[in-house]
């Protein structure tokens, strides 16, 4: 199979799987969830064959259509994009694996349309990966967040319905009302859309108007939850906990990170964008939301919406590394995209099975759960740890890279916004960690032992992983030096 | 002369010599059969010419053999053939695919009238887009309007007639608007023939009657085409009308009149009238920002599918007078290429509606909650619709879209508030369409309607061509892109 046909294979396999889970719901739950993980385990086949061309240097290209001049419905491969991917396609098949697990041990309904919007969501990730241009990315950034809303609304009470809403309202109103027109003032200028290294901007546009469309971009793209608009975040929290935890940890909110990195690296420009005084304003924004929602993460009772509080915080260290706007930093900001990913799937794994083990959400609940849960409050430390940024976690090499990065640019806000916020996640996790291992149990606990199999397997995965991450990150800090460093 | 260079003459007679031979077929569904025939064959027609004059070509066609300006012409260019792909397109798929909803509307006696106030609807339209003179437009656009009233009034529904009266007298008003005007124009210039009219406007020297000439015209034509705030007969009149009328007329019936009012004004005053094109934009453009606005918050808070989409068909209306009134070449092309993609979303949302129509009674969207479970396929295609009203990328409505924040953006600061006004009013439908689909989808259906099933096969595909079109031409536009900007540099050369 040539590239190019891989490229819309990786696309079309969870398309035509999500098909293929629908027929295979009439032969019963286990030949569904075969299927399932089957489709799964093709795309990761299907795009990591790809990684090693991307390594040796190799781009592809495939053109869909020309819709209008200069703007295209193509597809590119190229590292920050295959990253992604890989990252995607590889944690969905450990996400099946516990989801399994988690719809089972909780009698969820809807089972099946479960699986299916997965698989779309899935497919509309790995286009928004593979996006030649802003046009293809809006495509499937929109088809990423309407075949999430089932999944979040997915209980389908009254409450779950609202915070639904809020999710659809935030992500769909921001992307046409800000980041389109932005997408199109873009067009205006350049006269295409493409996604170009060293961006396309350059000489078309200068002075305020460089920030203004830096702010279009920044506040429509709205999964990547800079504040003020973070609000959808902890409302998809009402989502089952898979969801929360490969897409609010992993496909949608990287797919926000992941879209700005790519604006700022192939459509502004690094250099151009640091020449630039008016898009200064980034950092505090950035700085802003890290420490604001740590404060806020700080004070939640309830497990899964810290948890997310401190997404918005973590995710704002990617844009933040990303807008320090050296090459050292565009690394960090690469890593940190997979290490937190490795940790945040960690976490709400571990939060998924506290659930549907102890029917646990609250923090306080949490005392001494570490007896009865060793496996999964183990994964959960070393989750906290990488949030942290603890050696030997891989929270610490994207640490590391972003003050590096931090240093050269001589950038003080960001240096003392990372060393402040540092402190503020050690203030969350380290009590929730203390409290599982080293507290007694309320007395009236009743013995309840750890989660389904598949699910302990999955989080204990995902937890080997962030310690990998420590070691073996040089594929993806290879991966990113293509992009930056060249000349 | 070949049978294809009469294809101009028979796209209008076809339908209309086959209205009064439909009458006569009484016999069980032979009426329709043969209707759904001539309608087809004017679509192939549409499609024929379209070939031709895709490639920049105009054609002419005298009546008779009796040329300009002495007797009667029609011409037929790109814009033309984009409406008339508009206006037979609707017409077929709507005939084809809505007998099983026409069967349940219409007694099976009166039948044979539908179909022949039908074609003489279709007829009439056609000519109004093709004829090349004044009086003639005038006599088809009452041959349509007399029709569509039939048509609108012959539902079982009886709030359908007052509906009706209410548009027979705006539609009387407005053709006698556009009559007077007319009249006023042959004084002047002893002439009904566009082109030649246009040739001696010029040398008229009182400018008062050409101006009241104007403005009569103007306004008799956006009374037809239902531009704001002369709309009001529009939403009761799709509101009540049968289900298969609200999809035929909703994707063509005020859009004729849009393209009648362009053509004169930028064929015939453009040209002659001193300030005309300023005058045309002050006019225009705050009555398309209003109507945009305005009736895209009245979708927002609407209770009845039809009514609601009805509002939307008046915003949207906004977004072409909007490109329109911008009077440059990227501003037209955006506004008659959305006349194509509008058609096609709405086309595909009333198909859908009708639908829905034969399984549930009530088209309150309160009532269809959940009919998802029961009708996939038919809400499947109701999104399809939906996305492209919204805009979104992948599909038509967003190619127009596109378009027309592009030619906006030429236009300074002025052109950052249409900017946000055309974002604001996507946001607006965003929002109506998403109210809909969320009680289609998500919502526990009524006890009353748990044992509903999905809509007849016929009826399922239709829909179903017509959202897939809203895709292909959202990912493949040339066709109309092609027709849309011939039509916006023919517009745009006759003002010198």
């Amino acid at each position: 199979m040539t590239p190019e046909l891989t490229l819309i294979t990786a696309i079309l396999l969870p398309l035509t799987g999500a098909a293929a889970i629908a027929v295979a719901s009439r032969f019963g739950d286990n030949i569904r969830e075969a299927t399932t993980l089957v489709i799964a385990a093709a795309l990761a086949i299907n795009v990591w064959q790809l990684i090693p061309l991307v390594m040796a240097g190799d781009r592809y290209d495939i053109i869909l259509t020309e819709i209008l001049p200069g703007l295209h419905l193509a597809l590119h491969l190229e590292p920050l994009g295959m990253m992604f991917a890989a990252l995607a396609s590889g944690l969905w098949i450990v996400n099946s694996i516990y989801s399994i697990g988690y719809m089972r041990g909780n009698n969820e309904s809807h089972q099946t349309r479960f699986y299916i919007c997965f698989a779309l969501s899935i497919a509309a990730t790995m286009g928004i990966a593979f996006s030649a241009n802003l046009f293809t990315l809006f495509l499937f950034y929109e088809a990423l967040t309407l075949s999430t809303y089932p999944l979040v609304s997915h209980k389908g009470d009254v409450d779950t319905v609202r915070s639904a809403r809020v999710y659809l309202g935030i992500l769909l109103s921001t992307s046409i009302g800000l980041l389109l027109p932005a997408i199109i003032w873009t067009y205006f200028l350049a006269g295409h859309v493409d996604f170009v290294l060293g961006g396309i901007l350059e000489g078309v546009v200068d002075g305020p108007q460089v920030g203004l469309l830096l702010a279009l971009f920044v506040f429509g793209i709205g999964k990547a939850a800079v504040m003020p608009v973070h609000r959808w975040l902890p409302a998809a929290m009402v989502a089952p906990t898979p969801v929360s935890a490969l897409l609010h940890a992993v496909a949608v909110v990287k797919a926000g990170v992941f879209t700005l990195t790519k604006v700022i690296t192939y459509i502004f420009g690094i250099d151009f964008l640091f020449g630039e005084a008016s898009s200064g304003w980034l950092m505090y924004v950035t700085s802003f939301t890290i420490l604001t929602a740590s404060i806020v993460a700080l004070r939640q009772q309830n497990l899964k919406r810290m948890l997310a509080y401190s997404t918005i915080s973590q995710l704002s260290y990617v844009v933040m590394a990303a807008a320090i706007l050296k090459p050292l930093a565009e690394v960090g900001a690469t890593v940190h995209m997979v290490s937190h990913a490795f940790g945040k799937i960690t976490l709400f794994f571990a939060a998924g099975a506290i659930y549907v083990a102890a029917h646990k959400t609250e923090i306080p609940q949490l005392k001494g759960i570490g007896r009865q849960m060793p496996w999964t409050m183990a994964a959960f430390t070393i989750g906290a740890l990488s949030m942290i940024g603890v050696p030997p976690t891989g929270g610490f090499v994207s640490k590391w890279y972003i003050l590096a990065g931090a240093f050269q640019a001589g950038n003080l806000i960001a240096i003392v916004t990372i060393i402040v916020s540092t402190a503020l996640n050690a203030a969350y996790f380290l009590p929730i960690i203390y409290m599982a291992w080293f507290m007694e149990p309320e007395s009236s606990e009743k013995a309840h032992g750890e989660a389904p199999v598949t699910m302990v397997i999955a989080l204990t995965f995902t937890a080997a992983l962030v310690l990998l991450f420590f070691l073996f990150n040089a594929p993806v800090v290879e991966l990113e030096r293509q992009i930056v460093e060249q000349p | 002369m070949t049978f294809n260079e009469h294809l101009p003459a028979l796209q209008v007679i076809v339908p209309l010599l086959s209205a009064p031979i439909v009458i006569l077929l009484t016999p069980r569904g032979l009426a329709w059969a043969a209707a759904a025939a001539s309608t087809l064959f004017s679509l192939f027609i549409a499609i024929a010419l379209a070939m031709t004059t895709v490639t920049g070509t105009a054609l002419t066609y005298d009546l008779g053999g009796w040329e300009a300006p002495y007797g009667i012409t029609l011409s037929i260019d790109a814009f033309s053939s984009l409406l008339l792909l508009i206006v037979t397109g609707a017409g077929a798929v709507a005939i084809i695919a809505g007998k099983a909803s026409i069967d349940v509307q219409i007694e099976t006696h009166r039948q044979p009238l539908f179909y022949s106030a039908w074609l003489l609807a279709l007829a009439g339209l056609i000519g109004m887009v093709i004829s090349a003179d004044a009086f003639n437009i005038f006599v088809f656009m009452e041959i349509s309007s007399l029709a569509s009233y039939i048509l609108i009034a012959g539902g079982p529904d009886r709030r359908a007639l007052p509906a009706t009266f209410k548009y027979l007298i705006t539609g009387t008003i407005g053709a006698t608007f556009y009559l007077i005007g007319v009249g006023l124009i042959y004084m002047l210039t002893g002439t009904l023939n566009l082109a030649d009219m246009e040739a001696r406007i010029s040398e008229v020297t009182s400018l008062n009657p050409l101006l009241a000439a104007a403005g009569f015209i103007t306004i008799g034509l956006a009374l037809k085409a239902a531009v704001f705030p002369l709309h009001v007969w529009l939403p009761n009149a799709y509101t009540h009308a049968p289900h298969m009328v609200t999809a035929f007329l909703a994707a063509c019936g005020t859009k004729v009149a849009i393209y009648v009012l362009l053509r004169f004004n930028f064929f015939v005053f453009q040209a002659n009238l001193p300030e005309h094109a300023v005058q045309f934009a002050f006019f225009l453009m705050p009555l398309a920002l209003l109507g945009t606005v305005i009736a895209s918050a009245v979708a927002m808070f609407e209770g009845h599918l039809k009514r609601l989409l009805a509002f939307s068909s008046v915003a949207q209306m906004g977004y072409v007078l909007i490109g329109a009134s911008l009077l440059n070449a990227s501003g037209l092309m955006a506004s008659v290429i959305h006349l194509f993609n509008h058609a096609m979303a709405k086309a595909a949302l009333f198909l859908a509606v009708a639908s829905l129509a034969i399984r549930f009674r009530d088209l309150r969207v309160d009532e269809l909650a959940g009919a998802a479970r029961t009708m996939p396929w038919t809400c499947a295609a109701f999104v399809v619709g939906g996305l492209s009203l919204v805009g979104i990328p992948g599909t038509a409505g967003f190619i127009s879209k596109w378009l027309l924040i592009l030619s906006v953006m030429d236009h300074g600061h002025f052109g950052i508030l249409l900017v946000a006004i055309i974002v604001l009013t996507s946001l607006m439908a965003v929002y109506y369409v998403w109210r809909v689909v969320e009680k289609l989808y998500f919502a526990a259906p009524r006890l009353s309607n748990v044992r509903v099933n999905e809509a007849p096969l016929t009826l399922l595909v239709a829909t179903w061509i017509v959202a897939l079109g809203n895709v292909a031409f959202g990912l493949y536009p040339e066709l109309p892109l092609t027709l849309a900007s011939h039509a916006a540099e023919t517009l745009m050369e006759h003002p010198r």
